[in-house]
C-alpha cells in the first residue's frame, strides 16, 4: 500500500509486485519484451526502463513499488534508450516481417512500429541458422529469436520439461535443445506453451493448412471436421469478436462455407470419454488396482508420464482422448459406402492444442492400421484460413453442428478448462438430477484456476480422493509426492497447459489475465446454457452404444496398445 | 589432533611459536605461482638438501648450534624479480635466484650470515640488503599481505605462530555476534571487491533476516585481467582469509561457507584445500568449534571460465550448478543469495582484513587510510612500470607515489601516458590526475574506480584507442548475453572501435560510440554491462585527439595500430633489387630495376614481409 | 558410441558428489580433466543421473569456456591476453604459435592431437608478463622466439618418448 508519482500523476499501489504493474495500472502501456505475468521475472530486454527523480535508470519490471517513489516513463532520454535498444535487437534479427508467421501480431514488430524505428544502422552479422521443422507440433526459427527466455522459463518452470534452454553466451547465445539436436529428438511434449509466450515469430505452429485446403478442393474426398470445446471461446480473438465469446455457431457456418462436408462437435467425443473413463474408474476403485487413475485426454501429459515415469504408465486411463475416440467413431461411421459415397474420408480435428498434432501420429492412434484423424488444425491456423477466405466472420449467421454427432453435454464442453474432465466424471457418478447435487460438485473445489486442487468427493459411502493439476511441473511435483508416499489419491486429472485447453498451445496468443478468465467463463456459461448436463444423458451418445459401437467399444474407444507395442519392437 | 577448547589452542600456538623462534635461521623460498614458474621448487629442494637434507635440522656453524628452517612461502609480490629467496633473521632478499646460486647462499648466508650482494636489489649504485629497505617495499604498508612470503603457506602451525585464529578466538569467547558486527561497522571496512560497499552493513542485513539458514561466500573469482592480489592471499596466507570468513559466519549465524576460486588458480585451490584440511584436523572447522556452539563447514568451488561469475548473483548461480547469469535485484544477495538464503558475499581481501580489525579494534583500523576509506588496499601494479608486482598501500596515497616511488617510474626511460585502474570496469587516468588519491570516493569522482585493484601503467608507446578496444573486446567476450544492451551494445561498440583502429571509421562513428555507450551504461542489467563503456568513455574524454587522428587522418600517433601503419621505401637506401616487389603478397610494390621502388599504400595490407626481407633496410614504417 | 569405460569412469567421479544439480559443474570439471574434453554422451548421462534435463546440462556446460565438447591436444597452451600481458604485447606470441603449429582461432588443435592453443584472460601471473601456460605449468616472460623454442622442445620430448 502506498502512493507513487508516475509522470507527475499520483498513483496508488496495493499488492502489485512490481513497478511495471503500477505503471500499467496508471494507464501507460509500458513496452516490454521479456515480462510475462505468469513467469518469473527475467529482466533481460530492458525495454521497461524508467528513471527516477535523481536520474537513476532501472527496469520497472524488476523493482518493487515503494511509497513516495517518483518516476518518469517517457523522458526524451528514456525514449532514446528504448529506441536504441530496439534498434540493437532488430539488428540481430531476421526482419522478414511480410512473410513471418507473426506478422501483425508480433510484439517486436509492434514495438518497432510504436517507437517509429524506420532505420537500423547495424548489419546482422550472425550466421543464418536452419529452421527446426522436425517436430510435428511446432517450428523453431532461431533467426527470429530475441533471447527473451520466455520459452525457456515456461518449458522448464511451468512444464518441468526443459527441452530447450540457452546455450553458449554473449552474442553467441542461442536457445536450443541439448547439443543443437532437433526438437523431435528431445523430451519435448509438444504442448506449444513456448510458442504461446514467444513474443516473436521464433516459435510457431507446424501448420497443416495446405493439405486441408487440398482436401477441401478435392472432389473425391469427404472432409469432416470436429471442433474441440476450447476452440469456440478463443477463435473470436483473431476475428474481431469480444474475448471469451462462444462462436461455435459462426464457426460451423464458416467451416461449411470453406467446404467441410460435415462439422461435428468434439464435445460429443468428450461425452464418450466421460462414460468410458467413469466405467474404468469404478472398476479400478472396486478392485483397488492401479490407483490413482490418471486421466489420459491430454497427449502432452501422456507423453510426459510415459517418458519420465514409465513405471506409472499403467495408472493412465486406457481411454483415448475425446478427439481420438471421436476420430475412431467417425472413421467407423464413414466406412459404410452409403455414407462415404465412394469417397475418401479426410478427418480433420480443430483443436486448441499443438500436442494433438503429435497425438494423431502415434501408433496407438490407429484403428485397423489406419490413422484415425488425418489432420489437426489449431485455432490459430483456422483463424488464418478464415482470413484467407476473406469471409467477414462477425457478420455470419449461426449454424448448428451436423447430426448425428453435433450434440454434446455441458459436461463435455467444460473439458476445455482445468477440472472439467473431473467435474464431468463426478456428474456421471452422482446419482439423480437435483440442483443441490450439481451445486455440491461445483463447490467441491474442482473449479477455479489454481494450479493444484485437492479435494474429496463422496461416492457410495466413501470419499474419493481427487487431485486436479494443470501445468506439468505441478504434475511432476505431485507424482514425486505420490511416489514418496506423501500423498494418496484415487483420481488425478492432469492438463499440461495452465488453466487447461482454453490456454492451449494452438490458441491465439497475447491472452492476458482478462482473456484467460473470459475463456474459462465462456465454457462454463456454455454449460449453463446447455440442457443436457451429464454425458450419460446425451441421447445421441447412448444410441451410439446401442448401434455402431456395439461390441467395438474397446477397439474404438481405448488406446491401441497392440499397435504401440508393435511399433516399439521395430 | 582436535582442539577441544581455547586453552588447547593457546598451548598449540605457543608450541609453534617456540618452534619458530628456535629456528635461528629461516630460508624462505617463494612458492607463489610466479616463482614456481621460475623454478623455485628446485631451489627449495636444493636448499633442503644443502641444509642436511631435512627441515629443521640442527647444524653447527661457528660456536653456535642453530636450527634452520627451509620453507616454501607464498608470493612476496615482486614476482618479476623471482624466484625470490628471503633469509631471516637478516631479512636478505635474493632476486632471480638460480639453482647454481643455492650453494653460495648456503655457504655465505646460512652458515656465515654474510650477504650475497650480487643477488640483491640494486639501483642507482646502491645495494639493498634488507627486503624492507627496497623502495618497492619501503613505501608500502603491508597489513593484509604481511605474512605473504614470510610464512610457510602450507602449514597451519606457521600460521598459528604468527597469530592466526587469535581473532576468531577473541570473537568466539569475548564477543557477541552483534559486537563483532558493531566492530566491523565502526571500522568502516568497505568491500575490496570493487564497489566499496560497507562490509558491516552487509553483515548486519544478513543477521537481521528472518530465515536462519545462512551462508558466507568468499568471492575469489578475481576475473579482472591484470589483477592477482586475491590469488596471493589465497596462496600465501590462506588462514587469514578463512579466519575472516569464520568471523563473518559467527557474526551472522551462518553454518556453511563457500569459496569460489577461478579455475586459472590451481595453486590457490591447492593451498586452500590444504589449509581447510589442516583446520578441520584441529577442529577449527567443523562442529562445535573449540567447544563452543559455533559450527562451520567450508567448501571450495572452482570457476569454469566466466568473468561474469565474479558478479554476486552469477557467482551464487554458478555454485548452484547453473549458468553464471546475473539475475535481477531485488531480492538482493543479503536477502536471498545462495539457494535463496541470506548470504554474506565478500571478496578475499575484504575477509583478509577482518581478523586484524577484530584483534586491534575499529579505532586502530580507522587510523589507517582515509576517514571514508580506512585501511589499506592491495594493487597489482603492472604494465610499463619499472617494478611490477603486488603492492599494498594505505588508502589515500596518490597515484604518483605508487607509480613513481614504489613502481620506480616508467620502464626504459619512456614517458608516462596513462594508468588504467579497475580493469574492464575502470577508467584511464592521465598525467593531470596523477595526484589523485587512491580511495573509493576520490576515484569515483574522477570517473575511475578502485575495482579489484588492477593498475596497468601505460607509456607513450601505448595507443589509447587500442587499449579501449582491448577492454571492449574483453567485456564483449565475457558478456553473459542475457540483457540486450550489453549483449548487442558491446558488440556494436567493439565493431566501431575495430573500425577506428582498422582505419575504416567514419566521422560519425565517435558520436555513435558515445550514444551506445550511454545506453549500455544506463540500461544494462548488471555491473558488467553498466561499467563496460567506462574504459571507452574515459579514454575518449582524455584522448579525444588520438581518436580523431585515427578516424580522420587514419593515423595512429603511438604507431601501434597495424592497419594504420604506412610502409615506405626510402629512395636513398633502396638499390632497386626488386626483391620486395617479388615477395609482396598483394603486388603493392612496383618500380624499375636499379631505381628506387615504391609502395602503393592503397594496395598494401601491412604484412611487413617487404621490410623483413629488404637486404638494405630501405623499408620503414611511418 | 562411447566406450563403456567412459561411463564407468563417470560413475566413479560421481561417487564423490551428491546427486544434485549443484554437483553438475564439479563433475564436468572432473570429466574434462580426465578426458581433456566433455564427451556429449557423458554429459547427457550425468544429467540423467542428476535429474536435470539434458538441455539444462548442455546450457550450463556451454556457458563456461573451460568446457570443450571436442577433444583437445595433449599439450594445452594458454596464451595470456590479460591487460598486463596485452600491454606487453601478447598478440605476436599468439601469432607465432599459430604460425608455428598451423593453427588459428577457428582451428585450435593440431591434427596430430598434440597441441591446442587458446587464449586466456589473465593467469594471475601478471608480474611475469607475458605469461603462457602449458598444461598448468607457467612459462614466464615469453617472447615469440621463446614460444617457438618451447614448441620445439615439447616436440623433442614427444619424439624421445
Ligand atoms: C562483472 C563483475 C565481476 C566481478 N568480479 C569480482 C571478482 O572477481 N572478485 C570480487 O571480489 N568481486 C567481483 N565483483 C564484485 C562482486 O559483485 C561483489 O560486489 C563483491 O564480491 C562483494 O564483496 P565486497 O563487498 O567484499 O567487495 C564483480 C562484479 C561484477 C559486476
Ligand atoms: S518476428 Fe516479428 S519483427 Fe520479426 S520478422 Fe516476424 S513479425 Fe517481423
Ligand atoms: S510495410 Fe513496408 S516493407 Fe512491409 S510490405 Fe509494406 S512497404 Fe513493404
Ligand atoms: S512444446 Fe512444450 S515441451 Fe516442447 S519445447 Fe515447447 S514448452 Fe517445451
Ligand atoms: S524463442 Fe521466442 S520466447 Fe524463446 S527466447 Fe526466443 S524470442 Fe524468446
Ligand atoms: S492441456 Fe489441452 S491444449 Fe494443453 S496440451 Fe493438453 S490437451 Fe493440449
Ligand atoms: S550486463 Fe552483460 S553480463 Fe550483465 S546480465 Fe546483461 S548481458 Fe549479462
Ligand atoms: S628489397 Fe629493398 S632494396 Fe630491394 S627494391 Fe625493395 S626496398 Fe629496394
Ligand atoms: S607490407 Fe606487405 S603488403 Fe605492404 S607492401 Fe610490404 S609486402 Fe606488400
Ligand atoms: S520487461 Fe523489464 S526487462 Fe524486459
Ligand atoms: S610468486 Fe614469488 S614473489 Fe610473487
Ligand atoms: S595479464 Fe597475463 S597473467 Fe595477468
Amino acid at each position: 500500500m502506498g502512493y507513487m508519482t508516475i509522470d507527475g500523476m499520483r498513483v496508488e499501489f496495493t499488492d502489485e509486485k512490481n513497478i511495471l504493474s503500477v505503471i500499467r495500472k496508471a494507464g501507460i502501456d509500458m513496452p516490454t519484451l521479456c515480462y510475462h505475468s505468469e513467469l518469473s521475472i527475467y529482466g533481460a530486454c530492458r525495454m521497461c526502463t524508467v528513471e527516477d527523480d535523481k536520474g537513476k535508470t532501472f527496469a520497472s519490471c524488476s523493482e518493487q513499488p515503494r511509497d513516495g517513489l517518483v518516476i518518469y516513463t517517457n523522458t526524451p532520454r528514456l525514449m532514446r534508450y528504448r529506441k536504441i535498444i530496439l534498434e540493437l535487437l532488430l539488428a540481430a534479427h531476421n526482419r522478414d516481417c511480410t512473410t513471418c508467421n507473426k506478422n501483425g501480431i508480433c510484439k517486436l514488430q509492434d514495438l518497432a512500429h510504436k517507437m517509429r524505428i524506420h532505420y537500423v544502422r547495424f548489419r546482422d552479422t550472425r550466421p543464418v541458422r536452419p529452421l527446426d521443422m522436425s517436430s510435428p507440433a511446432i517450428v523453431r526459427d532461431p533467426n527470429k529469436c530475441i533471447l527473451c527466455g520466455d520459452c525457456v522459463r515456461v518449458c522448464a518452470d511451468t512444464q518441468g520439461i526443459n527441452a530447450i534452454d540457452f546455450a553458449y553466451r554473449g552474442t553467441e547465445a542461442i536457445v536450443t535443445p541439448a547439443f543443437n539436436k532437433k526438437l523431435a529428438e528431445t523430451n519435448c511434449v509438444n504442448c506449444g506453451q513456448c510458442r504461446v509466450v514467444c513474443p516473436t515469430g521464433a516459435i510457431s505452429i507446424k501448420t497443416n493448412m495446405e493439405p486441408v485446403w487440398d482436401a477441401l478442393a478435392d472432389p473425391n474426398t469427404i472432409v469432416v471436421a470436429q471442433v474441440a470445446p476450447a476452440v469456440r471461446v478463443a477463435l473470436g480473438d483473431l476475428l474481431g469478436i469480444p474475448k471469451g465469446e462462444n462462436v461455435m455457431g459462426k464457426l460451423v457456418n464458416v467451416l461449411h462455407r470453406m467446404g467441410f462436408d460435415e462439422v461435428y462437435d468434439t464435445t460429443y467425443g468428450a461425452d464418450l470419454t466421460v462414460l468410458e473413463e467413469g466405467k474404468e474408474f469404478l472398476e479400478r476403485l472396486s478392485s483397488g488396482e492401479k490407483l490413482p487413475l490418471f486421466t489420459s485426454c491430454c497427449p502432452a501429459w501422456v507423453k510426459f508420464l510415459e517418458t519420465k515415469y514409465p513405471e506409472l504408465k499403467d495408472h493412465l486411463s486406457t481411454c483415448r482422448s475425446p478427439m481420438q475416440m471421436f476420430g475412431a467413431v467417425i472413421r467407423e461411421y464413414y466406412r459404410d459406402p452409403e455414407r462415404n459415397g465412394g469417397k475418401k474420408l479426410v478427418s480433420v480435428a480443430i483443436m486448441p492444442c499443438t500436442a494433438k498434432k503429435e497425438e494423431i501420429l502415434r501408433p496407438e492412434s490407429t484403428t485397423n492400421g489406419v490413422q484415425d484423424v488425418d489432420y489437426v488444425l489449431t485455432t490459430a491456423e483456422l483463424a488464418g484460413m478464415i482470413h484467407m477466405t476473406g469471409v467477414l466472420f462477425d457478420e455470419l449467421e449461426m449454424e448448428a453442428a451436423d447430426v448425428p454427432f453435433g450434440i454434446g453435454s455441458g459436461a463435455g464442453v467444460i473439458f476445455g478448462v482445468t477440472g472439467g474432465v473431473t467435474e464431468a466424471v463426478m456428474r456421471t457418478l452422482q446419482p439423480g438430477h437435483d440442483r443441490s447435487g450439481m451445486t455440491a460438485i461445483k463447490t467441491s473445489g474442482v473449479r477455479g484456476a489454481d494450479e493444484v486442487k485437492e479435494f474429496t468427493f463422496p461416492y457410495n459411502g466413501r470419499d474419493i480422493r481427487i487431485a486436479v493439476v494443470n501445468g506439468l511441473a505441478n504434475a511432476d511435483r505431485l507424482i514425486k509426492r505420490i511416489k514418496a508416499g506423501e500423498a494418496e489419491y484415487d483420481f488425478v486429472e492432469v492438463m499440461a497447459c495452465r488453466r487447461g485447453c482454453v490456454m492451449g498451445g494452438g490458441q491465439p496468443t497475447g491472452a492476458g489475465p482478462r482473456t484467460r478468465a473470459a475463456r474459462m467463463k465462456g465454457l462454463y456459461d456454455t454449460d449453463v446454457n446447455t440442457q443436457i448436463k451429464k454425458s450419460n444423458d446425451n441421447p445421441m451418445v447412448m444410441s451410439l452404444y446401442q448401434g455402431l459401437l456395439k461390441g467395438k467399444e474397446h477397439r474404438l474407444l481405448h488406446r491401441n496398445f497392440a499397435a504401440a507395442e508393435e511399433k516399439s519392437k521395430n | 589432533m582436535r582442539l577441544e577448547n581455547r586453552t588447547e589452542l593457546t598451548l598449540l600456538r605457543e608450541q609453534w611459536r617456540e618452534k619458530r623462534e628456535n629456528e635461528k635461521i629461516r630460508v624462505l623460498i617463494c612458492g607463489g605461482t610466479g616463482c614456481l614458474a621460475g623454478g623455485s621448487q628446485k631451489l627449495f629442494e636444493r636448499m633442503t638438501e644443502l641444509c642436511a637434507g631435512a627441515k629443521n635440522v640442527e647444524i653447527e656453524f661457528g660456536p653456535e648450534v642453530a636450527h634452520i628452517g627451509v620453507k616454501k612461502s607464498g608470493c612476496h609480490g615482486f614476482c618479476e624479480m623471482g624466484p625470490l629467496v628471503r633469509v631471516e633473521p637478516y631479512n636478505y632478499l635474493y632476486l632471480k635466484v638460480q639453482l647454481a646460486d643455492c650453494d653460495e647462499i648456503f655457504h655465505e648466508t646460512v652458515l656465515r650470515g654474510r650477504p650475497v650482494e650480487r643477488l640483491m636489489y640494486h639501483t642507482g649504485g646502491r645495494i639493498y640488503a634488507a627486503q624492507e629497505d627496497i623502495p618497492f617495499y619501503a613505501r608500502q604498508t603491508r597489513l593484509v599481505l604481511k605474512n605473504c612470503g614470510h610464512v610457510d603457506a602450507e602449514h597451519i602451525g606457521e600460521a598459528l605462530a604468527v597469530g592466526a585464529y587469535e581473532s576468531l578466538e577473541k570473537a568466539l569467547f569475548e564477543m557477541t555476534p552483534q559486537a563483532v558486527i558493531d566492530t566491523v561497522l565502526r571500522s568502516k571496512l568497505r568491500g575490496r571487491g570493487g564497489a566499496g560497499f560497507p562490509t558491516g552493513r552487509k553483515w548486519q542485513q544478513v543477521a537481521e533476516q528472518p530465515e536462519t539458514t545462512r551462508y558466507v561466500v568468499c568471492n575469489g573469482d578475481e576475473g579482472d585481467p591484470g589483477a592477482f592480489m586475491d590469488r596471493s592471499v589465497m596462496e600465501g596466507d590462506p588462514h587469514r582469509m578463512i579466519e575472516g570468513m569464520m568471523i563473518a559466519a559467527y557474526a551472522v549465524g551462518a553454518q556453511e561457507g563457500y569459496i569460489y576460486v577461478r579455475a586459472e588458480y590451481p595453486l590457490a585451490i591447492e593451498r586452500l584445500r590444504i589449509a581447510i584440511r589442516q583446520a578441520e584436523e584441529l577442529g577449527l572447522l567443523g562442529d562445535r568449534i573449540l567447544g563452543t556452539d559455533f559450527s562451520f563447514r567450508l567448501h571450495i568451488n572452482r570457476g569454469a571460465g566466466a568473468f561474469v561469475c565474479g558478479e554476486g548473483s552469477a557467482l551464487t548461480a554458478s555454485i548452484e550448478g547453473k549458468r553464471g547469469m546475473p539475475r535481477v535485484k531485488p531480492p538482493r544477495t543479503v536477502e536471498q543469495g545462495l539457494w535463496g538464503k541470506p548470504t554474506v558475499l565478500n571478496n578475499v581481501e575484504t575477509f583478509a582484513n577482518v581478523p586484524m580489525i577484530i584483534k586491534n579494534g575499529a579505532d586502530w583500523y580507522r587510523s589507517i587510510g582515509t576517514p571514508d576509506s580506512p585501511g589499506t588496499k592491495a594493487f597489482a601494479l603492472t604494465g610499463n612500470v619499472k617494478n611490477t608486482g603486488l603492492i599494498e598501500v594505505p588508502m589515500g596515497i596518490t597515484l604518483r607515489e605508487v607509480i613513481f616511488d614504489i613502481g620506480g617510474g616508467i620502464r626504459g626511460g619512456k614517458a608516462f601516458k596513462a594508468v588504467q585502474i579497475g580493469g574492464p570496469s575502470g577508467g584511464c587516468l592521465t598525467e593531470a590526475q596523477l595526484d589523485a588519491k587512491l580511495d573509493f570516493d576520490s576515484l569515483k569522482r574522477i570517473g575511475a574506480m578502485i575495482g579489484s585493484g588492477g593498475m596497468v601503467v601505460m607509456d607513450e608507446d601505448t595507443c589509447m584507442v587500442e587499449v579501449a578496444r582491448f577492454f571492449m573486446s574483453f567485456t564483449q567476450r565475457e558478456s553473459c548475453g542475457k540483457c540486450v544492451p550489453c549483449r548487442e551494445g558491446t558488440k556494436r561498440m567493439l565493431e566501431i572501435l575495430e573500425r577506428i583502429v582498422g582505419g575504416t571509421a567514419e566521422p560519425g562513428d565517435l558520436d555513435e560510440l558515445l550514444e551506445i555507450a550511454d545506453v549500455v551504461q544506463n540500461t544494462a542489467l548488471c555491473g558488467l554491462g553498466q561499467s563496460a563503456p567506462k574504459p571507452v568513455l574515459s579514454t575518449i574524454r582524455a584522448f579525444r585527439e588520438e581518436y580523431n587522428e585515427h578516424i580522420v587522418n587514419k593515423r595512429c600517433p603511438a604507431g601501434v595500430c597495424q592497419k594504420l601503419l604506412r610502409y615506405r621505401i626510402d629512395p636513398e637506401k633502396c638499390r632497386g633489387c626488386s626483391k620486395c616487389a617479388r615477395n609482396c603478397p598483394v603486388g603493392a610494390i612496383s618500380g624499375q630495376i636499379k631505381s628506387p621502388f615504391t609502395i602503393d599504400p592503397d594496395k598494401c595490407v601491412k604484412c611487413g614481409t617487404c621490410r623483413d626481407n629488404c637486404a638494405f633496410g630501405a623499408i620503414y614504417v611511418e | 558410441m562411447l566406450d563403456k569405460s567412459y561411463y564407468t569412469r563417470a560413475d566413479e567421479i560421481m561417487l564423490d558428489y551428491p546427486p544434485e544439480e549443484r554437483s553438475l559443474i564439479p563433475i564436468i570439471q572432473d570429466i574434462q580433466e580426465q578426458f581433456s574434453y566433455v564427451p556429449p554422451e557423458l554429459l547427457s548421462y550425468v544429467a540423467r543421473r542428476l535429474d536435470i534435463s539434458e538441455a539444462r546440462a548442455f546450457s550450463v556446460a556451454s556457458f563456461y569456456v573451460n568446457f570443450s565438447f571436442s577433444a583437445k591436444g595433449k599439450y594445452i597452451i594458454k596464451v595470456c591476453d590479460g591487460t598486463a600481458c596485452h600491454v606487453r604485447k601478447s598478440a605476436p606470441i599468439l601469432e607465432a604459435l599459430y604460425k608455428e603449429l598451423g593453427l588459428s582461432r577457428e582451428k585450435p588443435t593440431t591434427d596430430d592431437a598434440l597441441f591446442t592453443v587458446e587464449t586466456v584472460s589473465c593467469l594471475g601471473a601478471c608480474g611475469l608478463a607475458h605469461a603462457v601456460t602449458v598444461n598448468e605449468h607457467v612459462h614466464p616472460q615469453m617472447t615469440p622466439e621463446k614460444a617457438v623454442a618451447m614448441i620445439a622442445e615439447l616436440r623433442g620430448e614427444e619424439h624421445a618418448s
